[in-house]
């Protein structure tokens, strides 16, 4: 029981700890990612679809990869370019995946709810999970031992230093939005194509929003991050377990109760713990060269 | 004239942008504008769905464009909309001999009680935890479809009924539909919307709280430097916000089914951020773009049927459209440039 319920916890965090290490990139450099729930569901969507069309996971997570990219850079161009007020832009984007991805499954598909289902032998079984604390160990590497890894923190916390040592701040953040895009991609891979059988509709569910909230309470740290993602999956895994389950007498507890943990735990964390924590100083903020 | 030209601007633009994409989907963009439109406009039954859409989203048009002139992003409306309908099926079910004048006030009350109540939460949590209004409110849009879906299946299940409804307000609850509108189900929260619009106006632009709460928006450390006390009026403009939002169970409980039916809103939550930033966050700019997006909703409807290939969620795609062509600050400088020189 214990065994399966840390093994489920480890899987469910698969996806938000790859959106959690894509928005860290993105804050750390200075641009909030609220879009990262958006950017995760094309790229779930445009996982399932690549890995229908090429019967593998690897090529399909590729598309995933790409359509997060795609999608990001429509939101760097409205954030960095454009310096559109990037909550706003960040929703708007959002709710471009939210009627995309209905909108191509029906042509693709002719319907609006799903993706037709992957084959078993096609999917990936674990290979997302690995690859996931892989990334964190790097991107812990990267940021601290490389210069391209120092000019993302520069970027975010003294945009005016980076310009002065000749590095251009907002191509730094357009390559940090990228990476994030990526990142959230292969997050939405991992849920069609890794824990679920098929693209469906919303099936993020506010995921990129925990991912957000786990990196903020990991401080914008690669493995605190992790953590925390850790214990948000911990809260859907219980969850996952918990439905139909008679814990006093024979009542099961009423399923939406359950169903609303991981939210509540994500509400409660955040309201405890935020206050000791600090964004990047120029996060939030478009950079203009004086 | 800069305020007028931008966002019918940005509409064109959006909406140029969404045909763009059905005509990659493979349909005649000219054919799709015209469904949308006789859809929308094309009877007084057409009419009048357009306006019981325009109902629900000027209400929450103005539940984001308060918090957003206190300087907040308020994307909790669908669930403070979602609480403020259960609220006041609630009420008239669980009471259904309450009178006609009271039974429809007490039911109005309930909903903007429980609004209140879904967007004080994360404006407390913002101003005294730190917390981001953001999160906190998409995850407060879960637990609320959670606590709405138990409270349905449950509590007040209608049991003659196969749909995940509640049981029936009592009949002195229902408020007047308009009969010109070839059954269409406009009532009285039409005209309430626009009253709420107006009370907005007065409260952003004629009472101390309103000014203090702008001058968050604006500045807060200038807010502060005058006396204001930020966390206070964060608190009170995500509770205004949740309040308004909670409305919209009015046009959709007491004003068309008479229950309260999961799952009832087609992301009116969502439409609402749309609808308050094309509307500049102003009470009046709210009322014309809520009218826009209701018609857009209404036309989209139609696009199931027919075409081949587009589908109502065309209508999230436009709405995202125009956001960002609202948004895009460097290309209306750049553009007023351009019109100077």
């Amino acid at each position: 029981m214990t065994g399966q319920l840390i093994a489920s916890t480890l899987r469910v965090s698969t996806p938000l700890i790859f959106a959690a290490l894509g928005g860290m990139f993105s804050e750390r450099s200075g641009v909030i990612n609220i879009a990262l729930e958006g950017m995760m569901l094309l790229g779930a969507f445009a996982a399932a679809v690549g890995t229908l069309l090429c019967h593998s996971p690897w090529l399909g997570s590729a598309f995933g990869i790409g359509a997060g990219c795609l999608l990001a850079a429509v939101y760097a161009l409205f954030v960095i370019r454009l310096r559109a007020n990037q909550i706003v832009a960040g929703m708007a984007i959002n709710m471009l995946a939210m009627g995309l991805t209905p909108f191509l499954c029906k042509v693709l598909y002719d319907v609006t709810g799903s993706t037709p289902s992957i084959p078993i032998g096609e999917r990936f079984q674990s290979a997302p999970l690995y690859l996931s604390w892989v990334l964190v160990g790097a991107s812990f590497l990267w940021l601290k031992f490389t210069a391209t890894g120092l000019w993302v923190s520069f970027a975010g916390e003294h945009p005016e230093a980076l310009d002065a040592a000749g590095i251009r701040v907002n191509r730094v953040r357009w390559m940090a939005v990228l990476v994030s895009g990526a990142l959230a991609g292969m997050g939405g891979a991992s849920l069609s194509i890794f824990l679920s059988s098929s693209f469906s509709r919303d099936m993020t569910a506010g995921r990129g929003f925990m991912a957000l909230a786990a990196l903020i309470f990991g401080k914008w740290k690669p493995l605190p991050t992790a953590l925390a993602c850790l214990l948000f999956g911990f809260a859907d895994a219980v969850q996952i377990r918990l439905q139909g389950v008679a814990v006093w007498g024979d009542h099961p507890i009423p399923v939406q109760f359950i169903q609303i943990l991981p939210y509540l735990v994500t509400i409660l964390v955040l309201a405890g713990f935020v206050g000791r924590s600090r964004p990047p100083k120029a996060s939030g903020t478009s950079f203009q060269k004086g | 004239m800069r305020k007028f030209l931008q966002p019918v601007l940005a509409a064109v633009f959006g909406l140029a942008a969404g045909l763009g994409v059905t005509w990659i989907a493979g349909e005649n963009p000219w054919h799709v504008l015209r469904i949308l439109w006789g859809s929308a406009f094309g009877s007084s039954y057409d009419f009048g769905m357009t306006l019981f859409y325009t109902t629900p989203l000027i209400f929450t048009g103005l539940a984001v464009a308060v918090p957003f002139q206190a300087g907040l992003f308020n994307i909790g409306a669908e669930g403070q909309l979602t609480l403020g309908a259960l609220a006041a099926a609630s009420v008239g079910a669980l009471w259904p001999g309450v009178p006609w004048p009271m039974a429809p006030v007490l039911a109005i009350l309930a909903a903007i009680l429980a609004g209140t109540i879904w967007g004080a939460i994360p404006g407390w949590l913002r101003a005294r935890r730190g917390s981001h209004e953001v999160i906190n409110t998409i995850m407060l849009n879960f637990i609320a479809a959670g606590l709405a879906s138990y409270v349905t299946l449950y509590l007040l299940k209608n049991p003659d009924s196969q749909n995940p409804e509640t049981r029936p307000v009592g009949t002195g609850y229902l408020i007047h539909q308009f009969g010109i509108f070839g059954g269409a189900p406009v009532s009285l929260a039409l005209p309430l919307a626009i009253f709420a619009a107006v009370l907005v106006w007065i409260l952003l632009w004629r009472t101390v709280v309103g000014y203090e709460m702008r001058a968050v928006g604006q500045s807060e450390p200038a807010a502060r430097a005058a006396g204001i006390n930020p966390a206070k009026m964060r608190i009170i403009a995500l509770s205004v916000g949740g309040g308004l939002a909670g409305l919209v169970g009015v046009g959709e409980v007491l004003g068309n089914a008479g229950k309260f039916r999961l799952g009832f809103s087609p992301e009116y939550g969502f439409m609402g951020i749309a609808v308050a930033l094309l509307g500049r966050n102003q009470p009046g700019g709210v009322i014309a773009a809520a009218l826009l997006f209701g018609a857009l909703h209404k036309g989209t409807a139609d696009l199931d049927l027919e075409t081949e290939h587009v589908t109502r969620e065309l209508s999230l795609v436009l709405q995202a459209l125009i956001i960002l062509s609202v948004s895009a600050e460097g290309l209306w400088s750049w553009m007023k440039k351009r019109g100077e020189s």
